[in-house]
């Protein structure tokens, strides 16, 4: 599935829809996966049981109990106003003591020039473990030294168990996980679960850091945050990366 | 039950003839081989693995990774063929199947000792593979059946010397299941990454079985032949008629494996992921297309399939030399299959990344994969020397 062509499709928008149609569709949020051509939400997969708007919408408009975690937390990038300062990935080094050197980080802004009416384009594209539902590294540890916080749905490591096989590295479809060659263990982001997360803070040191409020924080359940009103945004295009993996990511995208 | 001693029992299958100067210089030449070559393996463990292997973020697997899975597919197959000819019977490589249940304890030894110095945190792995298991990691399960594998081919090869006949039957046919399982997770290891779309997919633990039974017709040819070369001895009729046998098989299989691969690259082009077709690539017209098309192609399947071929089955030394080009060609399959995973870059397209990552092994990549074959060699001697005479025994009854 190639999200760039897709997304040139021309958005034939949602209000053509009828009434019930539309009203299921947004309230599906989280469970819309795959392409909706005729509406908005590009891809969006949270839940393992999601589907699109044509089957039985009772099925896949999630409860509170039907989330998999007490609080399941994610985060939107909006990608379009990053600006590659780089603020997001020296604070998440200072905060979670990332070694230098080796292929250590644990969030990155990848770059591309692209082409558009004739002019050339920067674009910056924050990146970080995504945290998925069904998280190919966790599946594949031998030691269950990485596993999903049974809390918050984070991918966490318990670095002593950790053998060092690296197969979390060569199945995690993000690139994310990098040998931490002073724990010497594989490590990851952990949206900083222990570093602030443990003493109050409601936010990750990447998203606190971040001057143009590209990264956004918090519980995809809770309909207070912002997060959850993001997501929930009508006419939104929202994409996840790789979602051809099935690895149901808890990062999602978006211009905005 | 015997109650022999020790002494006795290796009076009985020791091969003395074997104890020429000349077999104790190459005995001692391996020795040598296999301790500086896994010594660079043990400087990983003093260095760091980031500074001694070349392996990298996007890269975290290499030839040390693909020499394991050599070593490993080769013990499979020659542990299935001994079973089958201890179980079945009716095969003609009966005779040599003692051989070649040393050779699969052999091959697994090799291929732990490189899989030994790859893992960052082997001692980890002794203690949390038993006390915090994973069962849904194909990882845990291939460790622990290559395990009990290798736990049941050694007291297999006890009852062989001993003369408990049944024991080592009831053991080499659990052995050998615990081979074959072993062998289909070490396939599962790659096929159940989504992430990487050139080892996705339900063929590859059946691609690797087949290789298994490639690379074991393959060993068991060669090591056969060449236990006879070192003893400067001509080959018994049945001896002969064991090895035609695996030359029957090793065709076979080739033709097989040249199938499978054939439409496991076609596959790519078809449609599918942008990732496996690019990766493709690099085997075809790629950074990997000379070690696929004359090493795997020419080497490993063309010029067998020719030498056998001429050789009607007949002339071994040939067939001999068909067996040790497979494994060369295997060897050097397993390492593309495991590099062209991982060559391109997931997030092509971004930060001006080249199609395809650098990755050449460090030398000390090349130690360990030397101290692996000086293993496996210094085993076939050290068997011929000790246990030359069980090898040998059937012929004279």
């Amino acid at each position: 599935m190639n999200i760039e062509d897709l997304e040139k499709e021309k958005n034939e928008g949602i209000e053509n829809l009828p009434l019930l149609e539309r009203r299921k569709f947004l309230q599906m949020g989280l469970t819309v996966t795959g392409v909706f051509l005729g509406g908005s939400v590009l891809s969006l997969t949270s839940v393992s049981h999601a589907s699109d708007q044509n089957t039985d919408p009772e099925m896949d408009i999630p409860t509170d109990d039907q989330y998999p975690y007490p609080i399941h937390y994610g985060m939107v990038m909006r990608q379009n106003r990053c600006i590659d300062c780089e603020r997001c990935v020296e604070a998440c080094k200072q905060t979670n003591h990332v070694p230098d050197g080796h292929g250590a980080y644990r969030t990155a802004i990848q770059e591309r020039l692209t082409t558009e009416n004739g002019s050339e384009k920067r674009e910056f594209r924050p990146v970080l473990c995504n945290h998925c539902n069904r998280p190919p590294c966790v599946r594949v540890c031998p030691t269950k030294a990485t596993y999903k916080d049974p809390e918050t749905g984070i991918v966490v490591m318990d670095y002593k168990k950790c053998i060092g096989c690296k197969t979390c590295m060569a199945a995690c479809p993000y690139n994310a996980r990098y040998f931490n060659h002073e724990k010497y263990a594989i490590d990851k982001c952990n949206f900083c679960i222990d570093t602030r997360l443990a003493e109050g803070k409601k936010e990750t040191a990447c998203t606190a850091a971040c001057p143009a409020k590209v990264r956004i924080f918090g519980d995809l359940k809770d309909k207070s945050t912002e997060i959850y009103h993001l997501l929930h945004t009508p006419d939104t295009k929202i994409w996840v990366l790789r979602p051809d993996t099935g690895a149901l990511p808890n990062v999602f995208y978006m211009n905005a | 039950m015997t109650n022999k001693s020790i002494s006795a029992i290796f009076a009985e299958t020791a091969e003395p003839r074997l104890a020429t100067p000349g077999m104790n210089r190459a005995t001692i030449f391996f020795l040598i081989v296999t301790v500086v070559g896994l010594s660079c393996g043990v400087l990983s463990f003093i260095f760091g693995h980031h500074i001694i292997y070349n392996n990298t973020r996007e890269m975290p697997w290499g030839m040390l990774i693909s020499t394991y899975a050599f070593w490993a597919i080769t013990s499979t197959g020659l542990c299935i063929y001994a079973a089958m000819s201890h179980v079945f019977g009716g095969t003609r490589m009966g005779i040599i199947s003692n051989r070649m249940v040393w050779m699969s304890i052999i091959c697994i030894m090799g291929a732990f000792a490189t899989i030994g110095v790859e893992i960052a945190s082997p001692h980890r792995m002794l203690i949390y593979n038993i006390i915090s298991p994973n069962p849904t990691s194909n990882i845990w399960w291939m460790g622990t059946l290559y395990g009990m594998a290798v736990g049941c081919m050694i007291i297999e090869f006890a009852g062989i010397v001993t003369g408990l006949a049944r024991i080592a039957l009831i053991l080499g046919v659990f052995g050998a299941i615990a081979e074959v399982l072993a062998n289909s997770c070490l396939g599962g290891v790659f096929a159940t990454l989504p992430a990487r779309p050139y080892w996705y997919g339900a063929q590859l633990p059946i691609y690797f079985l087949t290789a298994a039974f490639l690379s074991g017709a393959a060993a068991t040819i060669l090591f056969n032949v060449l236990a006879y070369k070192i003893r400067g001895e001509k080959m018994s009729h049945a001896v002969h008629l064991g090895v035609k046998s695996a030359g029957k098989a090793m065709t076979l299989v080739l033709i097989l494996y040249a199938v499978a691969t054939f439409w496991r690259l076609v596959s790519f082009y078809v449609g599918g992921p942008e990732l496996g077709r690019t990766a493709a690539d690099a085997l075809i017209s790629g950074p990997l297309s000379i070690n696929f098309w004359v090493i795997e192609v020419c080497v490993g399947l063309l010029i067998p399939i020719i030498l056998i071929i001429l050789s009607r089955l007949e002339n071994v030394n040939m067939m001999a030399f068909a067996g040790f080009l497979v494994l060369v060609g295997q060897f050097v399959a397993r390492y593309d299959l495991v590099v062209a995973g991982q060559i391109v870059p997931q997030n092509l397209g971004w930060d001006g990344l080249p199609p395809f990552f650098n990755y050449v092994p460090s030398i000390f990549e090349f130690g360990v994969i030397a101290g692996g074959i000086g293993v496996v060699a210094f085993g076939f001697l050290m068997g011929e020397r000790v246990f030359g005479k069980t090898f040998t025994q059937k012929e004279h009854h």
